[in-house]
């Protein structure tokens, strides 16, 4: 069956903004889809509202549409565009969602719009609760026995019959949004309603509870001959009860019999085939640990966080294949790209093992609730291949930059041992090491698995992993108990660690090839992870592929995290292509399974390996490269600098010195006097009592951090002593290496620049101006490019003081520098001698290619001859809005109020005209639905009492009722402006929290001076919110402008679209 | 570690691996071969069809499961030798009854852990299945002896040594008895047993070398030629007989061996493979549907497709990787047959759908 004929142009729906339960895994699906439409001749139209994707780059698609991604722009698009064809399976459940939404109205069918990949009738019988199980009960699959209902009451009623505790599942909400166990009608309850409130439809599923049971999961692909065949199984080592994106996970399948494997393996082609999927589908089991009982529990009918991870867990590039069946291809058609021999239509055969292990926010969100269930709360994950378990297992936790070499965790070594038992009841994040810890101290595999119900298989191989641990502590050294010690995944540093003696030889790491097969054939793929073993099959593979040209090795940015996102990744596969460009072996070093960087085509090899001193050392001693590249990876490349100069490499780009100047507060503030630029009084403590003189001196607020951070990692803003002790007993419960910084807060505007340097020259793509003042971090403001309110003279200032510091510094490559402007004068916040989070979508607005630039500049060409220029570049005559997006919905107890801190896990881009527009789309896009008139509530700190009051009148002109808690109500009624006072939380009902739950509601502004315990009032409205799904405001300025935006009375039908590549 | 004892691994070519010794110590020659079978090293274990082979399993952890004794395909294990990378001391499942360790110490399978299996695979990949010695009695001084024992090794006889000596009655398994099948050891695994009992066959197993004659008299409904080991054109005096079978009319479904040696009694011949086919993941593409299927297989033998008679025959399957041979459709006689394994166990069910054809040509085909 070749490619259809009649599919000439196809429009690509990507999955917007990354949320917790939708990353990176979209863009590297959606980038594989353009790619393999591309190359199919097809014209390709790209509509996806996050800038920071490698898919939504002009080489990717024809036209580019960075718009929000609601039913009427899509359909202005189409309208305008006229594709022939829709393909919806590539962006996640966003993608399905609208496109199942412009089919059912019938919007597709009378344009002529076909839809690629999959059906309504086929999503709605995986994804409707009822459907999916009717459809599974007419095939004989089993399911969980389970009702659909809609009302609070008819739950009970149906927890009664099956018993607790029971499962909620909220129908088509993200990453299971909404859902938890009940374990009894009270908490039922509370669910339910929440649930019910989440879900589009109303609807959610009430299910028995099969904790315990082992959760399994297959990746199958069909095409439209009917052949049908699994990628990949994967079997989690948390039994179901924990989201499977909350799960550590290994590939294949360790505990199932050839008979359990094949038996699930049958009913997930059997599923597929009833389903009639074109593409790829994921399938998720409950499978008794006793018995031949299973339980299908849920079906994707799309490419899926999975099958990325299997995707990179067996070389199979599911999402492109998914692509050419939707064009019409068979699988028996589509070669496989890493054999060069066979075809897509088999079944990868695993010779090694791997491990997924998920990254939680909770090192940063320190009072968010760390409970996993349902809801998933992971903001990305690691992946490690090794050819046994134990050394997977160990360079996944490697890979996940907690600060481990191990799996034991150092605040649980002191705890009595029935403390640990209690705990091994948590199911959290720190459960495996909790497990760990038990194993250490010889509880037995029995009692732990009868509480945790982790099969003993896992079990026993982390009894492997203490056992050796505690043996290293013990005797000597010995060369065979260090080489067995290095199969298991145990550091030199560790080793030395543990036994306080010099390790007596260094072994090597040597590499694997990746290849699909098993090494049943020969594979061309340059995919490789590392191995003890002796056989260096990446050496052979250098020797024999020798191209003569020089070797760059790129560091990523590992797995992605409140603060260091996609964007890196972006930055990285920009690098990897410009070295090939310019005639480079670019070599990619990253442990992340969700990204464009992992793809194995993506550089000239891959090494998908742990980013740590050891296993980078190893690796350049298989490569020798001629240069190494930090400055694109986020602090996770950064860090390795000392290391890899150690090691004698040839960091490419700013020098280690210039990184560390920027990032040594002494040698900064020597720097800055040098340059004469002005920056915020400050100091470096150490103590708590050191902390509180120094606020004293500079006079509160004051801003405290820690020296080398990324993503406002531990910052706030304090405004008393109280503030700082709280601070700084947080901070020095953790190690403390490097010294806090304290700086004098000064409230002004804040602007941002990257800048591309060559040594003297430099490049600003342009100046970013952030919507609120200074205070929020610069990765949670709304930022717009180019800045509306500097003066001629301010631009001028912070041209001339990034020019000042790019010469001092010596910077090759990129820059971020931020800047407050205070009163008038510009002032320094800091300096990143690295790639930001803002280049990628600056990059795209301006049309400077800016990796590429600080790459060529990084190989020693001139900026002067690349043709863009020097200084700041010429401003474009249309506006750029970022808007952060959060996932505060997935995350209990967090304290939603904006401060010095990151929070936002993603972001979206309006472009537009004016700045007006280009705000209401980046609003839009990030989800505000501009209603008006309804209700509103203020409730705000004093000092934000009287720059409210201009807002609420603009609220009151518009209609809305207002709403306040007493004092906040006081000062505007005071002020004329008509307010209903509302009680505070704890007074008598109806008090604010009634109020939220009411509907009456439509908007929340909300302040506190004292913030982030979950029970503070302020946190507890902010809270309720979230959970009623009310946009809650923390700052002014965000108010104002979404205020605005309301006045205008606009729709977003209203603004015409923009094709990004014509910029 | 330092307590385990040593084992060698020595191949035709004189490359010695080292690694220790689980299973049974002592001396084992045999064929060296690679499974990348990801689940069932029981099922391979106790495939008739690995008679006189060692077995080197890619996927490096195997034992995991352990051993039950439902699992078998046939009453014992029947390879010469066991190579793995690490074998699972702790296995998990809820049918465990031991551990492979146990199970091969109980069924005197010489067997070597902690080799890198993955270099051993290449290298069979690149110089094709070659002899291989495994033993624990290894030293420099007997290198040449090995060797050329080695050289002199090679697998006779090998149907007659897996396949039942007396015909046994084996009934339906399930539902009334609707036909009679014979199955013809040469060395059958019991999911084909099983699949044909479980679509309502009464089955009579009978020796490999069974007479034509003898199974005629039985008055079968249908004949199944079973899998097996070894060169199957050493099996001279069965092909004569199959020959014998397939002009009788009555319906042939042959599977692996069954199918090299049902094309050799129609005048097509069989070629080495390089270095085979086994494992679970064997794409097979079947012509006449225009669908591809993923198989089990093993096999080192398959039937050369420029030898199949157009009008003996045609083939009907072809592995979608190398384009070998996979089935072939007889248009003389009321025979189909297929390289791969329908019956699975280990590997995917995808083929199944082949017993029911076989069960559909009886009901048309009946006397």
């Amino acid at each position: 069956m070749p490619k259809r004929e009649d599919i000439k142009k196809v429009l690509v729906i990507g999955s917007g903004p990354i949320v917790i339960g939708q990353a990176a895994e979209f863009d590297y699906a959606g980038t594989q889809a353009c790619r393999a439409l591309k190359e199919e001749g097809l014209e390709v139209v790209l509509i996806n509202s996050n800038p920071a994707t490698i898919m939504t780059d002009k080489a990717m698609a024809d036209k580019i549409y960075i718009e929000p991604l609601v039913p009427e722009v899509v359909k202005k698009i189409i309208l305008l565009e006229k594709p022939d064809s829709v393909l919806p399976t590539l962006g996640g459940q966003t993608g399905l969602n609208l496109a199942m939404e412009l089919a059912e109205e019938g919007f597709l069918e009378q344009n002529s719009v076909k839809l690629l990949g999959a059906n309504p009738e086929t999503i709605k019988k995986a994804e409707d609760r009822q459907a999916f199980k009717d459809t599974m009960e007419s095939i004989g699959e089993p399911c969980i026995p389970s009702k659909v209902v809609n009302t609070t009451p008819d739950a009970l009623e149906f927890a009664e019959v099956i018993g607790y505790p029971v499962i909620v599942r909220p129908a088509f909400t993200l990453g299971g949004s909404g859902g938890g166990i009940a374990q009894d009608p009270e908490q039922l309850h509370e669910i339910c309603d929440n649930g019910l409130r989440l879900s589009p439809i109303t609807q959610v599923l009430i299910e028995k509870c099969i904790s315990g049971w082992k959760e399994i999961e297959y990746e199958v692909v069909r095409d439209g001959k009917g052949n049908v065949i699994t990628v990949c199984n994967m079997e989690n080592i948390d039994p179901v009860g924990v989201h499977t994106g909350d799960s550590v996970v290994v590939a294949p399948s360790q505990t199932l019999t050839d008979r359990e494997y094949q038996m699930l393996r049958s009913s997930a082609l059997n599923i597929i085939s009833t389903l009639k999927i074109e593409g790829g589908c994921n399938v998720q089991y409950a499978l008794h640990p006793d018995s031949f009982e299973y339980a299908v529990i849920e079906v994707n009918p799309r490419v899926s966080r999975s099958s990325a991870l299997a995707s990179k867990a067996t070389g199979y590039p599911i999402a492109k294949v998914a692509a050419k069946i939707a064009i019409g291809y068979s699988l028996d058609e589509i070669p496989n790209a890493v054999t060069g021999k066979t075809c897509a239509c088999f079944e990868p055969a695993l010779d090694y093992c791997v491990v997924k292990f998920p990254k939680w926010p909770f090192d940063k969100f320190v009072y968010a609730e760390k409970t996993l269930g349902t809801q998933m709360k992971a903001t990305g994950e690691v992946m490690a291949i090794a050819q046994n378990f134990e050394l997977a297992m160990m360079k996944a936790v490697h890979s996940i930059e907690l600060g481990l070499d191990t799996l034991t965790l150092p605040q649980l070594e002191d705890l009595p041992d029935e403390e640990i038992v209690k705990l091994l009841a948590n199911t959290d994040d720190e459960r495996l090491f909790v497990v760990y810890e038990a194993i250490k101290r010889g509880i037995s595999f029995d009692e732990i698995f009868d509480i945790t119900k982790i099969d003993k298989w896992f079990l026993a191989k982390f009894g492997k992993l203490a056992k050796m641990e505690n043996a290293l502590k013990e005797g000597e050294l010995t060369v065979e108990k260090y080489r067995a010690a290095k199969k298991l995944g145990f550091l030199d540093a560790t080793m030395r660690r543990l036994s306080g003696q010099e390790c007596p030889e260094k072994l090597l790491a040597d590499y694997k090839m990746a290849d699909t097969c098993a090494a049943e054939f020969t594979a061309e793929t340059p995919y490789f992870y590392s191995s003890f073993d002796g056989d260096n099959e990446a050496a052979e593979h250098i020797a024999a592929h020798d191209s003569g040209k020089k070797k760059i090795v790129v560091f990523g940015s590992g797995p992605i995290r409140i603060g260091q996102g996609i964007e890196f990744d972006y930055c990285c596969v920009h690098c990897a292509w410009a070295l090939k460009e310019k005639g480079y072996e670019a070599i990619i070093a990253n442990n992340n399974p969700e990204t464009v960087s992992t793809d194995f085509d993506t550089g000239d090899r891959l090494y998908f390996d742990p980013l740590n001193a050891e296993y980078v050392e190893s690796l350049l001693a298989t490569e020798k490269p001629y240069g190494v590249v930090v400055q694109f990876g986020g602090q996770t490349a950064i860090k390795l600098t000392k290391h890899l100069q150690k090691m004698g490499a040839n960091i490419l780009g700013s020098s280690p010195d210039a990184i560390d100047e920027a990032e040594d507060r002494e040698r900064f503030d020597a720097l800055l006097e040098r340059c004469g630029i002005p920056r915020p009084q400050g100091h470096t403590v150490y103590t708590t009592e050191e902390a509180i003189r120094a606020a004293g001196e500079l006079g509160y607020p004051v801003l405290l951090r820690p020296s080398y951070v990324l993503g406002g990692q531990n910052m706030i803003i304090a405004y008393s002593d109280a503030d700082v002790t709280e601070y700084m007993q947080i901070i020095t419960a953790h190690e403390l290496e490097n010294p806090v910084l304290i700086d004098k807060y000064l409230t002004g505007i804040e602007c941002e620049v990257d800048a591309i340097c060559d040594g003297e020259d430099f490049l600003i793509p342009g100046i970013m101006q952030h919507i609120e003042r200074a205070g929020i971090h610069s990765g949670d403001s709304i930022s717009v490019y180019p800045s509306q309110d500097l003066s001629e003279q301010v631009k001028e200032t912070i041209v001339d003081y990034t020019a000042r510091l790019a010469r001092q510094l010596h910077i090759v490559g990129l820059m971020n520098i931020q800047y407050v402007v205070h009163e008038g004068k510009v002032y320094i916040i800091e300096v990143n001698p690295r790639s930001s989070r803002t280049v990628p979508y600056i990059s795209k607005v301006t049309g400077v290619p800016m990796v590429d630039l600080a790459t060529r500049c990084m190989l020693g060409e001139r900026l002067a001859d690349m043709g863009f220029g020097t200084g700041l570049y010429p401003e474009k005559d249309f506006v750029a809005v970022k808007v952060p997006v959060f996932s505060f919905e997935k995350l209990k107890d967090l304290d939603t109020q904006l401060g010095p801190e990151m929070k936002s896990t993603g972001e979206v881009l309006g472009v537009a005209e004016t700045f007006e527009d280009a705000l209401f789309k980046g609003l839009a896009a990030a989800g505000y639905k501009f209603k008006r008139p309804g209700g509103i509530l203020f409730t705000v700190r004093d000092q934000d009492k009287h720059e409210i009051i201009p807002i609420a009148e603009r609220f009151d002109a518009m209609g809305f009722d207002l709403y306040a808690t007493g004092g906040t109500a006081l000062r505007l009624n005071k002020n004329m402006v008509a307010t209903t006072s509302v009680r505070k939380i704890g007074e008598p009902s109806p008090n604010v929290l009634d109020l939220l739950e009411s509907g009456k509601i439509d908007y929340v502004f909300s302040t506190s001076s004292k913030g982030r315990t979950p029970e503070r009032d302020g946190v507890r409205i902010r809270r309720k919110a979230v959970e009623h799904q009310i946009p809650c405001l923390t700052a002014i300025d965000t108010i104002d402008m979404l205020s605005r935006c309301l006045i205008s009375g606009k729709k977003i039908e209203d603004i015409s679209v923009v094709d990004i590549t014509k910029i | 570690m330092s307590e385990q004892k040593k084992a060698w691994l020595l191949l035709a070519d004189g490359t010695l691996l080292e690694g220790y010794s689980f299973g049974a110590a002592g001396e084992s020659f045999g064929e060296v071969v690679f499974n990348t079978g990801m689940t069932g090293y029981q099922e391979v274990l106790t495939d008739p069809s690995y008679y006189g082979q060692i077995v080197v399993q890619t996927y490096p952890i195997i034992g995991n499961y352990g051993i039950n004794t439902d699992d078998m395909e046939s009453q014992k294990s029947w390879v010469q030798g066991y190579v793995v990378s690490e074998w699972c001391k702790y296995p998990s499942n809820f049918r465990v009854a031991m551990t492979i360790d146990e199970f091969l110490k109980k069924e005197g399978i010489v067997s070597i852990c902690g080799i890198a299996t993955r270099t051993l695979t290449k290298k069979l990949r690149e110089a094709g299945v070659m002899n291989g010695v495994v033993t624990t009695e290894y030293r420099e001084d007997r290198r040449e002896e090995l060797l050329e024992k080695l050289r002199q090794f090679s697998i006779v006889d090998a149907v007659k040594a897996v396949s039942c000596t007396e015909v046994q009655e084996m009934g339906a398994a399930e539902g009334d008895r609707a036909y009679r099948v014979v199955l013809m050891d040469f060395g059958y695994k019991r999911n084909i047993l099983r699949s044909l009992q479980s679509r309502g066959c009464q089955v009579t197993v009978v020796p490999g070398h069974t007479s034509a004659e003898d199974i005629l008299a039985l008055s079968p409904d249908g004949i199944m030629l079973s899998n097996g080991p070894g060169d199957p054109a050493e099996n001279t005096a069965i092909i004569a007989e199959i020959a014998k079978l397939l002009h009788s009319g009555v319906p042939v479904f042959g599977i692996c061996l069954g199918h090299q040696l049902t094309a050799l009694a129609t005048g097509a011949k069989t070629i080495k493979l390089k270095y085979g086919h086994r494992g679970a993941n064997q794409p097979v593409k079947d012509l006449d549907h225009d669908r591809t299927y993923i198989t089990s297989q093993n096999h080192g033998y398959a039937v050369d497709g420029d030898t199949v008679d157009e009008s003996v025959g045609y083939v009907s399957h072809v592995n979608a990787n190398d384009g070998t041979v996979e089935g072939i459709r007889y248009r003389k006689y009321n025979c189909f047959t297929v390289q791969f394994h329908p019956e699975a166990s280990a590997g995917p069910k995808d083929t199944a759908y082949l017993f029911d054809e076989f069960i559909d040509m009886m009901k048309k085909g009946g006397k």
